[in-house]
C-alpha cells in the first residue's frame, strides 16, 4: 500500500456512478419509453390481408354460372434483387426488357425494402412455368388471389363485372377497401357487392430485417380468418338463357322471361351481349375499351335501360284500366270501319283492317285499334273531368302497373321509362283544354310512351297472376340459408279486379290459338297467351316485340321479346318467345328446323354510320338507331307505305 | 514454493471472482445461442453455428485459465517484456498479412480461426506498465517515468490505430486510471479530463462563439469571487483562456481528424442528426431491441429483434441487445451488477496485493474491463457514440473471450501467490 491508497475509492466511484447511469438509462429505454415496444412489433409484423374467395353464383338449378379461378401476382423486393437472369424472366412472364424496368422503377419508388406488385393477373400456365425458374429470381415472390370465371359465357349484362377500386370507392368505403382490391363495378356483382365481397382475413407475420417470412406471430393468436362471400342462387335458367342468347346472337334487343308466382326473372338477355371473360385479367382494359367503341353497345343494359313505346301490347292495359274505372265492360262494342276518327273527323288513326263490331276480347285478339280509340276517349272525355285531370287519373293507374318508374330489380342502373304527367301536355298545347284528341296515339301504346323491356314482361306478369305481381329480380337465394329479400316476397296489386283479366285473357290466347294476330307462333300442348306488337320506328325499321305468358292456367312464364328494327313482331320476336316458352315448358322445340334456322342465322344488327352518333347522344335512353335494310326482309320494306305516324303495325294474317 | 504453499492452493484462489468470470461466460454462451439461433442447428453444441464454436472457446478458456492457474506467477513476470515485443511483432504483422474485415485490418488467420492480436495488445500492455512502474517503485513518482510508462502504452495504440481499430485504441486510454492510483495523474487532471470531455460535446452542440462568451462569463465571476487572491485570477484566466483555444481546436480536429463515419455516430449520439435507415440503423434498432424488452423481458429465444437479425453484430458488438430485449430491465441491471460486482473486487484484490507489480496489473485489468463495460453497453443504450468493441466473456469470439480471460487469470494467480511472492 502507498499513500494514494484513498484514491481507491475514487475509481470505485466512478466505476459505480457509471453503473448507475447505464441502469438510469436503461430504466428510460425499457421502463418508461413505450415506444420501443410498438417499433419493435412494427419491425417484425407484417399484416398479410388473406383475400377471401368472392361468392359464388349458381343458376335457379344450382349450375355455376359464375366461380372463381386462381392466377397469381407477381411481387418483387427490390433491395433482395441480385444476380438474376432478367431475360429469363421477361420471357416466362411475357414482357419485354423495358417493361422489366418501369416495374422495377415502380417498384423500388413504392419501396427498397417492401414487396410490391411486379406483374399481376398472371395466369395458371404461366405461373407453372415461372414456379420451376422462381428459386432463381431472389426477391421474387407469388401471391395467388381469385378471379372470376364464367364456364358458360352467358348472362354478361345481368352478371355485370368487378374491377380495382378506384379513389373515390375506397373513400365512399371508410377504408373497408384498399388499393388493389376488387369492387363489383357493374351488374349483380355491384348490387350484392357486399354480400359477395366476404371479409379480408389478416395473418400476423413475422418477418425478418431480409423482410423475409419467418412464422406466424403469437401463434396466430390476432389473426383473422377470411370469411368467404355470401354464395348467391339466380333465379336465372342457365339453359333457357343460353337458348335465348343464341337466338338473339346478331340482333338488338332483350329478353326477359318472369316466373309470374315469384317474380324471379329466369332469361335475362340484353343483345348485343358480350363474354364475360372478356372482363377478366390482363387484357381486361383493351377489352373494356373495345366495348365502349362498339357501336352496338353491348355495355347498355337493354331490359332495364333501353325505353320503347310498347305498341300494341299497351291495349292490354288500356283494356284492364278502361273495365276498372268502369268506363266499357266485356260487352262493350264499338265499330270499327277501318280506322278511329277524331278531331270532329278531320283525322284518323287508322287501324290496318276493317273489324266491324268490336267487343273486348276481340279487340284484344285483332288488335283493333280504332276500339282502343274510343276506350281513350272515354276515358279522357268522358268522365266529366278536365282532359288533364281525367289523363292523371288513368295515369295512376299505369303506374300501378309498374310503368313509368323503376320497378326496383336487385340490378344497379334501372330505368324508370317515361309516361309523361299531364302537365307535358299542358306546357306543350300552352293550356289545359287539351283532349283525348291531342293525343290519341297514347291508345295504343305509341306516342310518347317509354317501357323497358323488363316493364313489358312485368305487365305480361300481372296479367298471369290476373292482378298483381312480384317485385321481378334476378338473385333468389342469399347465402347458405337462401335468403329472399323481404322486398322480393311483397306482393303488389296492380289495381286492376282479377275478374276484368278474364276478358283480356281470352283475348290474348285467341290471337295465338285461334288465328289471331299471332297465330304462328301456337304451340302444340300449351295454351299461350300471347300479343304481337310493332313498335313504330321513326328512324327506321319498326321494332319487333311479342309478349306472352303460358299457360294459360297457372302460368309458368311470362315473357317479352323486344327485337329492335326487325319489322313485324310477328316474324322475329314471337317466334322466339314460343321456342323460349315451349322449351322452358317442354324441354323441346317443335318450331319446324327452317324456321329455327332463320332465327338462328339472322343478322339484323344496323350497319354502322357516323351520324348515330350524335344521336345517341341527343336521347341516349331512347334506342334511335340508323335504319338498316336487311337483303332478308324484303317483303317488310314493302308494306312500309302503309305505315303511318302513331299507328300500330298490325295486321290479320301474315305471310 | 514450500509445501506448505501447495497443499493450501485450492483455497488461496479468490473464487468469487472465478464464479463471475464464469457466470458472465455463462450468459454470453446463452445469448450467443439466442442472437444467432438457427432453428436448423437448435443444439447448444452444434460446431456449425456460433454458440457452437463458443463453447469450445469456452472450454478453452477454462483449460487457459487452469494452466495459468497452474504456471509459477513469476514466470509471467519473467517473460513479460518477450510477450509484450511479439504481441507488438504480431501489431505490425497484421497490417501486413492480416486480413480485412469490415475495413479494419485486424486479424491473422490461422486455420479456421481468426486471431485478433490487438486483444492481446492490451493484456501485454498492462504487464508491461506493472513490470516497468514496479522498477520505478520506490521512487516518488515523477514525469519521466509517466513518460516512459505513456510511451508504453501509446507505442501500441499507434499501430491499432494504422489498422484502423479506433475502439480498440481507445481501450488503451483507460489506464489513465492506473496512472491516476499510482499518483502519475492528479485529481485536477482528472478533472480536467472531464471537463474537456465535457467542453468537447458542449462545442459540437453549441456554437463556438457562445459557448466562449459563456465561459468567459463564467470566468469573470470565478475571478470577482477570488478577487483578494491574485494568483486565483491569473489561473482563472489562464484557465479561460486555454478553454477558448480548446473550443476552437475542438472544431478543426472534429472536422479534419476525425473520419466521417466517426463524426455521424457522434452526431448521431448527440442528437444532431437523425437517420434511423442509415448512419443510426445500428443505434435506433439496438434501442428498439433493449427498449421493447420492458421489465421482465421477451423470454429466451422469443426476442423477435434478435431473432430476425434486426440488429446487426448481434452476438459480437451489439450482444448486450440480446440481454435487453430477452431478459428485460430485470436482467440487464442483473447482468450490470455482476460487472459492477467484478469490477470492485478487482480493484480490492488490486489493494490486498503486497507487490506494486501486482497492483497496477490489477488496476490495469480493472480498467480495461471497465472501459469496454462502459463503452459497450453506453453504445447499445445510445450514451456513447458506436465504437466497435467487445462486451468482455459475453461476446461471441475466441480472441476476446481469451484474451480477456488471460487477463484475468493472471490477476488471480498473482492474487493466489501474494503472500508467498516477495520482492522480485
Amino acid at each position: 500500500m502507498n499513500s494514494f491508497f484513498e484514491r481507491k475509492f475514487v475509481i470505485q466511484g466512478i466505476f459505480i456512478t457509471i453503473a448507475l447511469v447505464i441502469v438510469a438509462r436503461l430504466f428510460y429505454l425499457q421502463i418508461i419509453d413505450d415506444s420501443f415496444l410498438l417499433s419493435a412489433n412494427n419491425n417484425v409484423l407484417r399484416k398479410v390481408t388473406v383475400y377471401p374467395a368472392r361468392g359464388i353464383i349458381l343458376d335457379r338449378n344450382g349450375k355455376v354460372i359464375v366461380q372463381n379461378e386462381p392466377v397469381y401476382d407477381l411481387l418483387v423486393t427490390p433491395r433482395e434483387v441480385k444476380d438474376i437472369d432478367t431475360a429469363l424472366l421477361c420471357q416466362l412472364i411475357h414482357i419485354d426488357m423495358a417493361g422489366f424496368k418501369t416495374r422495377m422503377a415502380k417498384a423500388r419508388a413504392y419501396s427498397p425494402y417492401r414487396a410490391s406488385q411486379f406483374e399481376k393477373l398472371i395466369s395458371s400456365e404461366t405461373y407453372a412455368r415461372l414456379q420451376e425458374h422462381l428459386h432463381k429470381f431472389r426477391g421474387f415472390y407469388v401471391q395467388n388471389r381469385t378471379v372470376r370465371s364464367y364456364p358458360d359465357s352467358i348472362a354478361a349484362q345481368f352478371l355485370g363485372y368487378i374491377q380495382e377500386v378506384n379513389d373515390k370507392d375506397i373513400e365512399r368505403s371508410n377504408g373497408f377497401y384498399k388499393p388493389g382490391d376488387y369492387i363489383g363495378a357493374s351488374g349483380v356483382e355491384r348490387s350484392y357487392e357486399e354480400l359477395l365481397r366476404g371479409k379480408r382475413g389478416i395473418k400476423n407475420l413475422m418477418v425478418d430485417a431480409l423482410n423475409r417470412p419467418k412464422g406466424v406471430f403469437m401463434e396466430g393468436k390476432y389473426d383473422t380468418l377470411a370469411v368467404s362471400g355470401d354464395g348467391l342462387v339466380s333465379s336465372l335458367d342457365i339453359e333457357l338463357q343460353v337458348l335465348a342468347e343464341q337466338l338473339m346472337k346478331n340482333k338488338l334487343g332483350s329478353v326477359v322471361a318472369i316466373e309470374p308466382s315469384s317474380g324471379e326473372i329466369l332469361t335475362f338477355v340484353s343483345s348485343p351481349s358480350y363474354d364475360p371473360n372478356l372482363m377478366v385479367g390482363k387484357d381486361r382494359g383493351n377489352n373494356y375499351m373495345d366495348m365502349l367503341n362498339d357501336p352496338n353497345k353491348p355495355m347498355f343494359i337493354r331490359p332495364i335501360q333501353a325505353s320503347y313505346p310498347p305498341g300494341s301490347v299497351f291495349k292490354v292495359v288500356a283494356a284492364l284500366t278502361a273495365q276498372q274505372a268502369g268506363l266499357i265492360d266485356q260487352n262493350t262494342i264499338f265499330n270499327c270501319p277501318g280506322g278511329y276518327r277524331y278531331g270532329g273527323g278531320r283525322a284518323i288513326m287508322r287501324c290496318t283492317h276493317v273489324d266491324g263490331p268490336t267487343n273486348l276480347i276481340k279487340s284484344i285478339q285483332m288488335s283493333c285499334n280504332t276500339y282502343y280509340g274510343y276506350v281513350y276517349a272515354k276515358m279522357i272525355d268522358s268522365r266529366g273531368l278536365p282532359g288533364p285531370k281525367a289523363y292523371d287519373l288513368w295515369r295512376e293507374g299505369l303506374l300501378k302497373f309498374g310503368l313509368g318508374r323503376r320497378l326496383g330489380i336487385d340490378l344497379p342502373g334501372e330505368k324508370g321509362g317515361f309516361v309523361p304527367e299531364s302537365s307535358f301536355y299542358t306546357k306543350r298545347y300552352g293550356n289545359e283544354k287539351w283532349r283525348s284528341g291531342y293525343n290519341i296515339s297514347l291508345s295504343i301504346g305509341q306516342g310518347e310512351l317509354g317501357i323497358t323491356p323488363l316493364q313489358m314482361a312485368n305487365v305480361m306478369a300481372i296479367v298471369a297472376n290476373r292482378g298483381f305481381y312480384y317485385r321481378p329480380h334476378l338473385i333468389k337465394g342469399i347465402g347458405e340459408k337462401k335468403i329472399v329479400k323481404q322486398e322480393f316476397t311483397e306482393k303488389i296489386s296492380a289495381g286492376v279486379d282479377a275478374k276484368y283479366y278474364a276478358p283480356v285473357i281470352e283475348g290474348m290466347s285467341r290471337a295465338v290459338n285461334m288465328g289471331g294476330t299471332a297465330a304462328s307462333v301456337r304451340i302444340p300442348g300449351i295454351e299461350m297467351c300471347g300479343k304481337t306488337g310493332t313498335v313504330q320506328n321513326p328512324h327506321g325499321q319498326n321494332h319487333a316485340v311479342f309478349f306472352a305468358f303460358a299457360p294459360r292456367e297457372n302460368p309458368k312464364i311470362a315473357i317479352a321479346v323486344f327485337v329492335e328494327n326487325a319489322g313485324y313482331g310477328g316474324t322475329w320476336a314471337g317466334p322466339i318467345a314460343s321456342m323460349l316458352v315451349e322449351k322452358y315448358l317442354h324441354d323441346t322445340i317443335t318450331l319446324p328446323k327452317y324456321i329455327q334456322d332463320r332465327i338462328y342465322n339472322a343478322n339484323l344488327l344496323p350497319e354502322v354510320e357516323k351520324k348515330k352518333d350524335s344521336a345517341m347522344k341527343k336521347n341516349p335512353t331512347i334506342i334511335k338507331k340508323v335504319p338498316v335494310n336487311s337483303p332478308k326482309q324484303t317483303s317488310q320494306s314493302t308494306e312500309k307505305q302503309e305505315l303511318l305516324v302513331h299507328h300500330s303495325q298490325v295486321r290479320r294474317t301474315h305471310e | 514454493m514450500n509445501k506448505l504453499q501447495n497443499k493450501s492452493f485450492l483455497g488461496r484462489i479468490d473464487w468469487i471472482t472465478i464464479g463471475l468470470w464464469f457466470l458472465l461466460c455463462l450468459i454470453g454462451w446463452f445469448n450467443i445461442h439466442a442472437a444467432v439461433f438457427d432453428p436448423e442447428h437448435p443444439g447448444l453444441f452444434n460446431l456449425q453455428t456460433n454458440y457452437g464454436k463458443q463453447t469450445i472457446f469456452i472450454f478453452t478458456a477454462v483449460i487457459i485459465g487452469f494452466c495459468i492457474l497452474i504456471i509459477d506467477s513469476r514466470f509471467f513476470i519473467s517473460i513479460t517484456p518477450i510477450l509484450y515485443i511479439i504481441v507488438i511483432l504480431l501489431l505490425i504483422a497484421v497490417l501486413i498479412i492480416g486480413r480485412n474485415v469490415g475495413g479494419n485490418q485486424a486479424w491473422i488467420p490461422i486455420g479456421s480461426f481468426r486471431l485478433q492480436p490487438s486483444e492481446f495488445g492490451k493484456l501485454v500492455t498492462c504487464l508491461l506498465l506493472a513490470y516497468y512502474l514496479n522498477t520505478q517503485a520506490n521512487k516518488t513518482p515523477n514525469k519521466q517515468t509517466l513518460f516512459i510508462g505513456a510511451c508504453i502504452v501509446l507505442f501500441p495504440v499507434g499501430l491499432v490505430m494504422l489498422q484502423p481499430d479506433t475502439g480498440s485504441a481507445l481501450a488503451f486510454f483507460s489506464l489513465i486510471f492506473v496512472f491516476y492510483r499510482e499518483g502519475f495523474v492528479s485529481n485536477l487532471f482528472l478533472i480536467l479530463g472531464a471537463l474537456a470531455i465535457l467542453l468537447f460535446v458542449l462545442a459540437l452542440l453549441i456554437n463556438q462563439w457562445i459557448l466562449i462568451g459563456i465561459i468567459a462569463l463564467t470566468s469573470l465571476f470565478f475571478m470577482f469571487l477570488f478577487r483578494k487572491r491574485r494568483k486565483n485570477i491569473i489561473n482563472t484566466g489562464l484557465l479561460f483562456i486555454t478553454a477558448s483555444i480548446y473550443i476552437l481546436g475542438v472544431d478543426f480536429a472534429y472536422e479534419q481528424v476525425l473520419q466521417p463515419h466517426q463524426r455521424n455516430r457522434i452526431d448521431i449520439i448527440l442528437g444532431k442528426m437523425d437517420d434511423p435507415r442509415g448512419q443510426g440503423y445500428n443505434l435506433n434498432q439496438s434501442k428498439i431491441a433493449i427498449g421493447s424488452g420492458q421489465l421482465f423481458g421477451k423470454g429466451y429465444l422469443q426476442g423477435t429483434q434478435t431473432k430476425y437479425n434486426f440488429v446487426p453484430e448481434q452476438s459480437t458488438d451489439f450482444i448486450f441487445c440480446t440481454i435487453g430485449e430477452e431478459w428485460g430491465f430485470v436482467g440487464s441491471v442483473f447482468v450490470i451488477c455482476i460487472y459492477l460486482i467484478l469490477l470492485l473486487r478487482i480493484v480490492n484484490i488490486a489493494e490486498r496485493q503486497r507487490t506494486p507489480f501486482a497492483r497496477i496489473y490489477a488496476y490495469g485489468v480493472a480498467s480495461i474491463l471497465f472501459f469496454h463495460f462502459f463503452i459497450n453497453i453506453g453504445m447499445t443504450i445510445g450514451i456513447v457514440p458506436v465504437i466497435g468493441i467487445p462486451l468482455p466473456f459475453i461476446s461471441y469470439g475466441g480472441s476476446s473471450l481469451w484474451s480477456f480471460t488471460i487477463l484475468l487469470f493472471i490477476l488471480l494467480r498473482f492474487d493466489s501467490t501474494r503472500k508467498g511472492l516477495g520482492q522480485i
